[in-house]
Formats: structure tokens, sequence, C-alpha cells
């Protein structure tokens, strides 16, 4: 940065920021010498390395004189770093699902006796999360702050918030992760990390919040966009799911191990609660809002109906809290609240289609683009997979389906239709709008490799879900199969080997999907080492404001 | 605590939700039609295409 | 009213409590009355808290993350209850922090899998799954059984399970680690054991090892009991006290 900036100009967070990076550090330092159990330390000396590392770049920042904010350009490196983090972790978390795929089809080779870190068991939640909260969490982060900047037309509150925010949110990934493979968890899906986890996701979730509420009141428009609102919904409604799921009480506080605060059926309907609005609220609203901002963006059409887009904000949020106790049918939970929780997701149908005609019909007059532009077409697949996904959930939620569909490799097709359809898709076309538009280039390296990732991926996610129906639907009905002389017909073990080849056939689906976001991960480092544009921005000329 | 009986919430559940639902429900159609929003709806709509100038915020 | 409406957008804490307002009510409309409806766990006869064995094995059964494969409900449906046994209630799992019902069965279900096989066969199963089912696709555990249980802590363990509802005495509490010590050795007197979790306790030496306390021996142990509690020769399921 240039010279004549005055060192001491730093923005008061980042002081603020270095006590506290400190303070972490400290504190971390104290729990890993005094704990007895070594799991704990071992978390103990991920937290203060990473905060030590945050304090010695905040030093080295501070005397450089960086974090010279021009509050009249908006913060883009921070999105930079999180559409980064979005492709590695994607890379990431779908190796491991591949792997475990492997692990079902030739269990054989792909077990070590002796490694029990990398069992099933272990291997599932790091899949798991890393697709759903590193992969898809980091997407969410980095598109929120662009999408609430751009259309607030005002810099990123918080000045270091942001990267607080980001480099948090990779600390909670990185514990998590090294738990679930140490054996740290807390046992309910999609929730694994130990309290201690959820506390500092805590702490960076309410940054979020802060930093991103802080952009819409600083903003120039007078009103807040609908993607805001999504992306809103989502960030105020995890927060509340996330905390009353995880309430535990630690054994020790200088231990991994909690014990849940409810149990049994109470705990069963408070984590469905919890999973199903992880679906609703991670994987739905907040990808919604990417729909809301990125498709219009890229067709150059404005949103299809902005009143629908009204009506489909509310009636989801308010459906979808409503829908958990389809995950709980024909148990032990009171059959009203199993009916309600029914009737609630067939009602869901209803905006989840209203979202998705209003996503599709944005292209309208744009409908050529689908030909000539793969991140468009990427982008409108990934509304249609919404579309089908969100129909096949009603149905799965019918108690009588349900009693076929509940267990069985169903649920799982029927779960990556949704996340590798839908979130998966919206997001690299998100991604490969972004990066050319971050880097300042003017296109990406290659629209044929996007070709490729399109069609590989979207190959992959087809042989995925239909080996998955065909093994789920099939494996259902031989358990409830019967011999005429009235007694069961298969052994649980002549279930499992008969899904031999689909186990195979899905794990051959996962692995192109995983190619594809291999090859987009090329193109994207292409596109960032690309030559500047001849024609520079003015980015150096004198900043005056744009005309309005 | 006893007073209450397994019909009772239910019922309540049942009924207060549908009604909730459907007040919530009316309130967002009614604002999404009211006229007077109709022309900041249109603009709003347009949102995403506004281009800033390179990474200025816009004024 | 309705004229403030355009007021919701411009005031985004208006917006964030809209939002609020709209998310919480289901919550709450179908979890809270959970807490306080009678009829919600019926009263079971036979229903106890685990014995610190039974649980340092739950605890280990949590960590390796069988219940991404396993289930522990079964349902109402004829073959479930032909292949499984009798349905899972709700009393079943009252002390079960974190409950452990699971949404997919890649293995069997396990509600009632306690006293279904032998000792020898979940510890050789577990050791090595094709060895006694060639098709199988489970993980092998066979550090298990050459990893000493962790024993100091569980009196800790037990306390902050009564923190959280589980009525263990403080007798209990305080024998704890000596209860968990009687339940793998026969030859000890158990009589603090079988006072605070009944005589019907499995007691033995479960890992084919009486020379060490493994985490297999409490494993099986735990695996050992899941669904033996409840005696279905005398439980009514039309009984007035069991209807919900």
């Amino acid at each position: 940065m240039s010279e004549n900036l005055a060192q001491q100009d730093s923005p008061p967070g980042a002081a603020a920021l270095l006590i506290i990076s400190a303070a972490g550090a400290f504190l971390g330092l104290m729990a890993t010498a005094l704990s007895p159990d070594p799991l704990f330390r071992l978390e103990g000396w991920i937290f203060t390395l990473a905060a030590l590392a945050a304090a010695a770049a905040l030093t080295v920042g501070v005397a450089n004189g960086r974090y010279q904010a021009d509050p009249r350009r908006y913060e883009d490196g921070v999105i930079r770093a999180g559409a980064i983090a979005t492709v590695f972790w994607a890379i990431v978390g779908m190796l491991v699902g591949v792997v475990i795929a492997l692990q079902l089809a030739w269990p054989r080779i792909f077990y070590f006796p002796e490694a029990g870190w990398l069992n099933f068991g272990r291997l599932r939640p790091l899949h798991t999360s890393g697709v759903i909260f590193a992969f898809g969490g980091n997407a969410l982060i980095a598109t929120s702050f662009y999408v609430v900047q751009r259309t607030c037309r005002a810099r990123l509150a918080g000045g270091l918030a942001g990267w607080f925010v980001f480099w948090g949110y990779q600390l909670f990934i990185v514990m998590a992760a090294v738990g679930y493979l140490a054996g740290i968890t807390e046992g309910r899906e999609y929730a694994e990390p130990e309290w201690f986890v959820d506390l500092w996701l805590t702490i960076v979730w309410v940054a979020y919040l802060l930093v991103f509420l802080g952009t819409i009141w600083k903003r120039k428009e007078p009103h807040i966009y609908v993607a805001n609102w999504f992306y809103l919904a989502f960030i105020v409604t995890v927060a509340l799911l996330h905390i009353v799921n995880n309430l535990s009480l630690p054994v020790s506080l200088l231990g991994a191990k909690s014990y849940s605060l409810f149990a049994g059926v109470q705990d069963a309907l408070t984590q469905w609660w919890y999973g199903h609005n992880a679906v609703g609220f991670f994987l739905t609203a907040g990808f919604l809002a990417m729909m809301y901002y990125f498709v219009p963006k890229r067709a150059e059409r404005p949103v299809y109906s902005y009143r629908l887009s009204i009506v489909h904000f509310w009636s989801l949020i308010f459906i979808y809290i409503w829908a958990g106790p389809h995950h709980l049918h024909y148990t032990a939970l009171p059959q009203w609240a199993q009916t309600l929780g029914m009737t609630f997701s067939v009602m869901l149908w209803m905006p989840s289609w209203g979202g998705m005609i209003n996503g599709l019909m944005t292209l309208s007059g744009a409908w050529d683009k689908l030909r000539t532009d793969p991140v468009l077409r990427m982008m409108a697949v990934a509304v249609g997979f919404y579309g089908m996904s969100t129909f096949e959930g009603p149905l799965m939620s019918i108690r009588s389906v349900n009693a076929l569909s509940h267990y069985t490799d169903w649920t799982i097709g029927h779960v990556h239709s949704g996340a590798l359809g839908w979130v998966g898709f919206i997001s690299f076309g998100a991604i490969y709008c972004l990066v050319p538009w971050l880097w300042k280039k003017e296109k990406l390296h290659s629209d044929a490799l996007v070709e490729w990732h399109f069609w590989i991926a979207t190959l992959g996610l087809l042989l995925y879900i239909a080996a998955m129906w065909v093994s789920g639907i099939g494996e259902g009905l031989m358990w409830r199969e019967y011999t005429p002389q009235g007694f069961l017909a298969n052994s649980f073990v002549e279930t499992v080997s008969a899904k031999h080849v689909e186990n195979i056939v899905r794990a051959l689906g996962g692995l192109m999907y995983l190619s594809g976001a291999l090859i987009m991960a090329y193109n994207i480092y292409r596109t960032i080492r690309q030559p500047a544009p001849a024609v520079l921005p003015e980015a150096s000329g004198p900043i005056v404001a744009a005309a309005a | 605590m006893s007073a209450l009986t397994y019909e009772q919430v239910a019922r309540f559940a049942q009924q207060g939700g549908t009604v909730y639902f459907v007040v919530i429900f009316l309130a967002g159609v009614a604002y999404a039609l009211w006229p007077k929003n109709r022309e900041a709806f249109r603009d709003l709509a347009h949102m995403p295409l506004r281009e800033d100038e390179d990474d200025h915020v816009g004024s | 009213m309705w004229k403030n409406h355009s007021k919701l957008e411009r005031h985004s804490l208006l917006l964030v409590l809209g939002i609020l307002l709209v998310v919480s009510v289901g919550g709450l409309v179908e979890i809270a009355p959970l807490f306080f409806l009678e009829g919600t766990i019926e009263k079971v006869k036979g229903v106890r808290p685990y014995t610190p064995l039974e649980q340092a094995g739950r605890d280990i059964y949590v960590r390796e993350g069988c219940y991404v494969c396993h289930s522990q409900m079964i349902r109402p449906l004829r073959d479930e209850v032909e292949r499984y046994g009798p349905y899972s209630l709700a009393a079943e799992s009252m002390y079960d922090h974190p409950f452990q019902w699971g949404s997919k069965r890649t293995g069997p279900d396990l509600a009632r899998v306690g006293g279904k096989y032998s000792d020898a066969w979940h510890v050789q199963h577990l050791a090595d799954p094709r060895s006694v089912v060639p098709e199988s696709i489970m993980p092998p555990y066979a550090f298990l059984a050459h990893k000493d249980l962790k024993v100091d802590d569980i009196e800790a363990r037990l306390r902050t399970l009564t923190r959280v509802g589980v009525p263990y005495t403080e007798a209990a509490l305080k024998n704890a680690e000596a209860d968990l010590l009687a339940q793998v050795d026969p030859t000890a007197s158990g009589a603090s054991l079988a006072k605070a979790y009944g005589d019907r306790v499995n007691r033995r030496d479960f890992d084919g090892d009486p020379e060490r306390l493994t985490e297999m021996d409490a494993l099986v142990a735990y695996l050992q009991m899941l669904g033996t509690l409840v005696d279905f020769r005398t439980y009514e399921a039309g009984a007035a006290e069991n209807l919900r």
C-alpha cells in the first residue's frame, strides 16, 4: 500500500480484533494446558494456533498500515476469499462423500480394522458437514456479502468484522471436522459438533448477523431487496435452531463430552425441528436468495414477479418451520404432531413451486441464453431440481409413503437431488458469475470447461438419484415382502447384498459429480490467473461518485 | 399442567396454526398486491440489473 | 395498519421481528406441549437409567456414529414388529441423552438387539463383521477390543446426566466406578449394583478377555441390554395408562 498512509490510521476494529485474538490464544492455551482430556487438548491446540496466527497477521497488518479501507469502495476481498473457500470445501466434502460411497460398495477394500477414525460412522458426519456447512455455508456467506453490498449500495459494515466472520467460520469447520475424525460428537445428525465448537459458531454467527444487518442499516436504497430478506431469514433462523438444538451440559468445562438437555421423544422432536429447518433455512432460504440475485443478473432480465417473491417468502418460512415431525412418522412421537408435520409438509409444495416458477420465468425473453450460456443453464437446471425435490419431499412426508421410504436409500436419493441438483448447481452458477466480476476479468477462462462441468455433473447426478431410487424402493419392498406362507421373505443382510450394484453406480455418480467440481476448480484457477484486461477499469483513477 | 389433555393440545395446535397461517398468508398477499407498492416493486424487480461503476459504492 | 406495511421492508429490525414471529410459532406449538403433556411418555414398568457400564458403552456407540446406519426405533408396522420385536415405546428412550432413534437403516434396527446374539458373536462381529456375515458392509471395530475403558470420569458423567434429568441416586453416583467394575466381574459382590439397577442387570465379562476392561466390554454390555427392560409378556398396550 502507499507509504503516505499514516501507520496508526488503522481502523479501530483491527486493534479490537488483535486484543480478542490474543485473549483467545491465552484462553485456548490455558484450556489446553489444564485439560485432562486428550481430545479436548487437540481442539485446544487448533484453537490456540488459529488465534496466534490471527494475532500475528493482525500485528503485521496494523504495523504495515494495511486495512486502510476506502469507504467509497465495496469490500470484495473477503468475498474473493469466500469464493476460493467455497470451491476448496466443495472438493473436500465431495471427496469424502465418494470415499464413504466406495466403503459401502467395497467394504473389504475401503475399511481398515485398526483405523477407527476412517470408519463410515466418523466419515459420514465429515461428508455431510463438509458439503452442507463448509461448501454451502461458505457459498452463502460469500454471496450474501456480495449481494447485500450491491443491493444496498453500501460498503460491508464493521470493517474487519467481515474477515472475522470468514476466518472464524473456517476455524469452526476445521474444529468440527477434526473432532469428527477424533470421535468428538454430540450424536445429533447435522449438529454433531460438541458444545465448545457450538459456542464458537454462535459467536461467529452473531458477528455475521451484525455485519449483514449493519450493511442494511447503511444502505442508500429506500427498500431492502427480496434476496436480502431470504438471507436474513436464513441467518436469523439458523441462529435460533442452532442454539435450541444444541442445548447441552458439558461433563467438564475442560472436556469435550456433553449430554443433551433433552432426552428421548423431546430430544427427537427438537432435533428434527432443527434438522428439517436446516434444510429449509440453510439449504433453501439462503440459496433462494442466491437465485433471486444471480438468475436475474445473469439473464439480464428483471425478477419475473416481485409480488410473487414476497408471497413466496412469507409462506415458505412460515410453513417450513412446522414440517420437522415428518421425520418421525410411526415413531413414539404423539400422532397429532406427526399429522401436523405431514400437513404442513404437503402445503410446502405450493410456496416451493411458486419460487421455482418465479425463478424459471425470470428467464422469459432470454430462453435462447440457455443454449449459449452454460452458467445460466446450470442455474436454470438448479431451479428445476429445486422444483423436483420440493415435489418429492411432500410426497415422502405422507405417512403411508413414508412407511416405505423411511430408513431407506430413497431418502438419500432425495437429499442428493436437492443437494447436488439445487444447492450445488446454484452455487456453482453463482461462483462462475462471481469470479470474473471479483477479479476484474472479462470472462471465464473457458466456457467449454463449464459445459464439461455441467454435463459430467448432470449425468453423475442422474446416475446417483436413479441408483438410490432403485435401491431405496427396492429395499423398502424387500423388508416388507412376505412368502405365501406368511413369513418375512428376506433376511436383513439379503436386502444389503441386493443393493451392491446400486452402491457401485452411486459411487460412480458421485465420482462424476466430484470430477465436475475439479474441472470447475481448474477453470476458476485459470480465470483468476488470467492477465488483466488490456483496458484497466479506472481503479487507480480519481474516485468520483458514479452517476446515480 | 394436568388441565391440558392430549385432545386440547392437538386441537389448539391444529386450529390455532391454521388461523395463524391464514392471517400471515393474507397479510403477505395484501402487502404484495397493495396498489401503493406497485411502483416500488417494479423498481425493485430491476435491482440486480443496475450496474455499478466498477467496485465503487454507488450514490 | 396496512399502510405501515411498506415500513416492514424499510425497517430491517421489523423484518427480523416478523421473521422471528413467523418461525417461532411452529416450533412452540409442536415442541412445547411435549414437555408437559402427560400422555407423551407412558409410565412403563422396568425402564431404568443405564448402569455405569452400559452408559459408558452408549457413549462409545455415540462416539463411533453407529446411529448413522442403525436405527433404534421399531415402528408399529407388521414387518418391523415381526423382524425386530415389539414396537418401541417412548418410555424406553426417556433416559437417552441424546436420543439415538436414527434415520437410516443401512444396517438393521438395534432397538431390541439385546439378548439376540451371544457376547462372543458380538465381539467377533464388531471386530470383523464379514467373518460372521460375509455380505455385511459394516466397518470393523477391532480396535475396541484392545482399548482400555476409561473409568475415572464415569461418576462425573452420571452426575451430569442427573443434572439433565436422569434419576440416579446419590449412592448410585458415589458407587458409579465400583458398580461399573462389579458388572464385568461376576465374582464381585455387586450388591450396590443390584440395589441401584435391579437384579436383572447382565453381569459377566463381555469381551471374552477377563484380564482387561476394554471399550468392547462396555459396548457389548450396552448392546446386550437394548430393548430388554420392558417385559412385553406383561405389558398391555391397550391398557388405559398406555394409551396415548
